[in-house]
């Protein structure tokens, strides 16, 4: 099998531009722990309620963490507990999510949180808040009639 | 390839008589499916409401299921099941019975699964999202398109195994060996959606069992959900790599390097269900991030086929005296059809393929997991790059097998068709893209979202949809137009199957090209390479089942 000169070239040059970029991803996931929300902790969907943390939904203070805030939602078709929360601006704070039914969406928009909430596990993703403002919670994953009512908001203040 | 063709020139036609009945049923769906994109659309511009209690959400399940699972499946089988009848020879008594009874179980199934969802029964989209719970019909009738499938590709690969039969040491011809690469990876990528089907979705839905395992149940649908999209892309790439150099009056490249290509993607597709899932809780990063790499593989491929396709353009028009670096591009045959509406879908793939690698990207999939960026994607991918190809290629294929011509009249017609396609394309997958950007949800109707100020902000972006979906639906009308044409109205004639020769007749492909051992071996161990161990910690870490939904 004969391979033109030229094809050799452009797929070297492919290859290679292929093997940094996937470093690139790499270093920065595994090396700067910019990894995708992949928590392994299951919880039992029907007793949401009655798990901690989901037993309080909201933002709580904790202390001799990594973080300085938890920010608890549990969703359920079609909202998210709380509706409506205030985040001190400059605060590091571990979201953490689950749902009581079907499958929905986390995405807080114009930022980096999005992720799946699945029926028996808790979502997770750690962030700061640096930019004042008003921030819509959208649930971007099809969960029913009512999909596009699902939202809850985050006030980020001084 | 074509040495022994002055007997197989046409398609038969009893064979051209099944392969119809395929695109009969493909642009019916094309019909009603682009009439429920283009509701969504107006729906979503805030100016429009569906009437008589039509939900949103079972225009868009319907739109899912007749576009990505109907129009493709029928049309990639009609055309492959024509292209191996073409190249390979006449269908047997006994494949051509095989075929039938794969169209008319895909057939029995699209209208379970259709009556399902105009009742409402079944409005959970075509990516089936458990615990929502469809009604058992629905699963059945998709069950029934996807084994159809298999017994209709079944046909396919007996034809070609007789060419193997009676042409021992050489190799197949490329078009039929690309339609069986095409049919065997769809065959192992469907095994998974299979099984969820089978094993759990419809004793589950039926009541034999009270709960689901979802993430099982969505770690099955995208082992088959990654793979689905290079089961439309392949035929594409089968009419750029050997349909195109014969239209423009060129030649292959490289006979090899395109079976080479066609090799890596049956290798490459599969094993890479996680980065639809890299958003997910309960799947391990480090697998994630494996799989990603294994999903970049086909990058190597792309390159391959966008090099082979310049190269094929680039040689013929030298050799007709083009000079300069892109003299050749002015004599390309610009006022053809069969030739620019699929120069349209490949130029169109070059955007299409660098946003999925963003996609792909691991964590970068956070900025755009489920925003409507990523439904601005796959209408470049699907619906411009394989649908514009699959009308050029209906453009003479569906004349030659009525036995009548492309006129002078529907040929411009066809071109206009296409660059109508493209300016509704390029306001509705570019609005789509930009409002994906700023966080705007994918699969969702019209919402103000409590008047938040971000999600008005994305309203002039919807509205720019509704005018590209409109145009669309012209664009849908047209090419209907020029089909039905075809198929009945056109003037009597001979409308040649376009295949390309090699431009080297003496380099033979090698043979190992053709031992599906060791091809489908090394596709099975990438396989269990990806998935076993992670799959094995989903089932042992299992959170307690979910009981079914009704939420809409």
């Amino acid at each position: 099998m004969h391979m033109h000169k030229f094809e050799k070239i452009w797929l070297i040059f492919g290859i290679s531009c292929l093997v940094i970029f996937l470093t690139v991803v790499g270093v920065s996931a595994f090396y700067m722990g910019n990894k995708p929300p992949s928590c392994l902790t299951t919880i039992d969907p029907e007793k949401v309620d009655q798990t901690k943390p989901f037993d309080k939904p909201g933002l709580h203070k904790v202390e001799g963490k990594e973080w300085d805030y938890e920010l608890v939602y549990v969703a359920s078709a079609f909202s998210y507990q709380p509706a409506q929360v205030e985040v001190p601006l400059g605060a590091k704070v571990k979201v953490m999510a689950t749902t009581k039914d079907v499958i929905h969406g986390f995405e807080v928009a114009g930022t980096n949180i999005n992720m799946m909430l699945e029926p028996g596990y808790i979502s997770e993703y750690t962030t700061t808040f640096d930019k004042a403002g008003e921030y819509l919670i959208v649930c971007n994953e099809y969960c029913g009639t009512g999909h596009h009512l699902m939202f809850s908001k985050i006030e980020v203040v001084k | 390839m074509i040495s022994s063709a002055a007997a197989k020139v046409k398609v038969d036609p009893r064979d051209a008589k099944l392969s119809m009945a395929h695109f009969f049923v493909a642009f019916g769906a094309l019909a009603i499916g682009g009439l429920m994109g283009l509701l969504q659309t107006l729906v979503r511009s805030g100016k429009f409401e569906l009437p008589w209690g039509i939900g949103y959400y079972q225009i868009l399940t319907a739109h899912g299921v007749l576009m990505g699972l109907v129009l493709t499946t029928f049309f990639i089988m009609g055309f492959q099941y024509a292209a191996v009848s073409r190249t390979a020879g006449t269908h047997s008594p006994a494949a051509r019975r095989t075929g039938w009874i794969g169209f008319w179980l895909m057939t029995l199934g699209t209208l379970m699964a259709g009556v399902m969802i105009l009742l409402n029964e079944a409005s959970v989209l075509y990516t089936f999202y458990a615990p929502l719970q469809a009604h058992w019909i629905f699963y059945l009738g998709l069950t029934f398109v996807v084994v159809g499938s298999w017994v209709d590709g079944a046909a396919q690969i007996m034809t070609y195994a007789k060419w193997r039969k009676n042409n021992p040491g050489q190799p197949s011809p490329l078009l039929s060996f690309m339609a069986v690469i095409n049919t065997v990876m769809w065959i192992v990528a469907t095994l998974g959606v299979a099984a969820t089907v089978l094993f759990q979705l419809l004793p589950w839905s039926l009541g034999l069992v009270d709960t689901v395992d979802v993430l099982v149940s969505r770690t099955l649908f995208w082992y088959f959900g990654h793979p689905l999209v290079y089961f439309w892309l392949l035929p594409a790439y089968m009419c750029w790599y050997a349909v195109i150099p014969k239209i423009i009056g060129g030649k292959i490249f490289s006979d090899s390097l395109a079976r080479l290509s066609f090799i890596l993607f049956l290798l490459f597709s599969i094993p890479v269900g996680f980065h639809h899932q890299l958003t997910e809780p309960g799947i391990d990063p480090a697998w994630k991030f494996l799989q990603v790499i294994l999903t970049f593989m086909v990058i190597i491929p792309s390159l391959m086929t966008a090099f082979s396709l310049f190269a094929t353009f680039e040689r013929y028009g030298r050799s007709k005296g083009a000079t300069g670096l892109f003299g050749w591009l002015r004599v390309l045959p610009w006022g053809d059809a069969r030739f620019i509406v699929p120069f349209i879908g490949m130029a169109s793939f070059i955007p299409a393929g660098a946003g999925g690698i963003i996609n792909a990207s691991n964590q970068m999939d956070q900025v755009v997991h489920n925003t409507i960026w990523v439904t601005g994607h796959f209408h470049l991918t699907a619906a411009t790059s394989v649908v514009l190809t699959f009308f050029g290629i209906s453009y003479w294929l569906v004349p030659h097998l009525t036995g009548r011509k492309l006129t002078k009249a529907m040929n411009k017609l066809g071109i206009i068709q296409a660059w109508v396609w493209f300016i509704g394309m390029a306001f509705m997958s570019g609005a789509m893209h930009f409002q994906g950007l700023l966080g705007g949800p994918r699969r969702s109707a019209f919402s103000t979202y409590g008047d938040s100020q971000q999600a008005l902000d994305w309203i002039p972006y919807q509205i720019a949809q509704a005018v590209g979906g409109t145009i669309l639906f012209i664009g849908i009308i047209l090419v209907l137009v020029i089909f039905i044409n075809l198929a009945f109205f056109a003037p009597k004639g001979e409308e040649e199957f376009p295949v390309g020769e090699a431009e080297n007749l003496q380099e033979k492909a090698p043979m190992v090209f053709e031992n599906w051992k060791l091809w489908l071996g090394i596709a099975a161990a990438l396989i269990l390479f990806a998935y076993t161990i992670p799959f094995i910690d989903i089932i042992q870490n299992a959170p307690p089942g979910s009981k079914g939904f009704k939420t809409w």
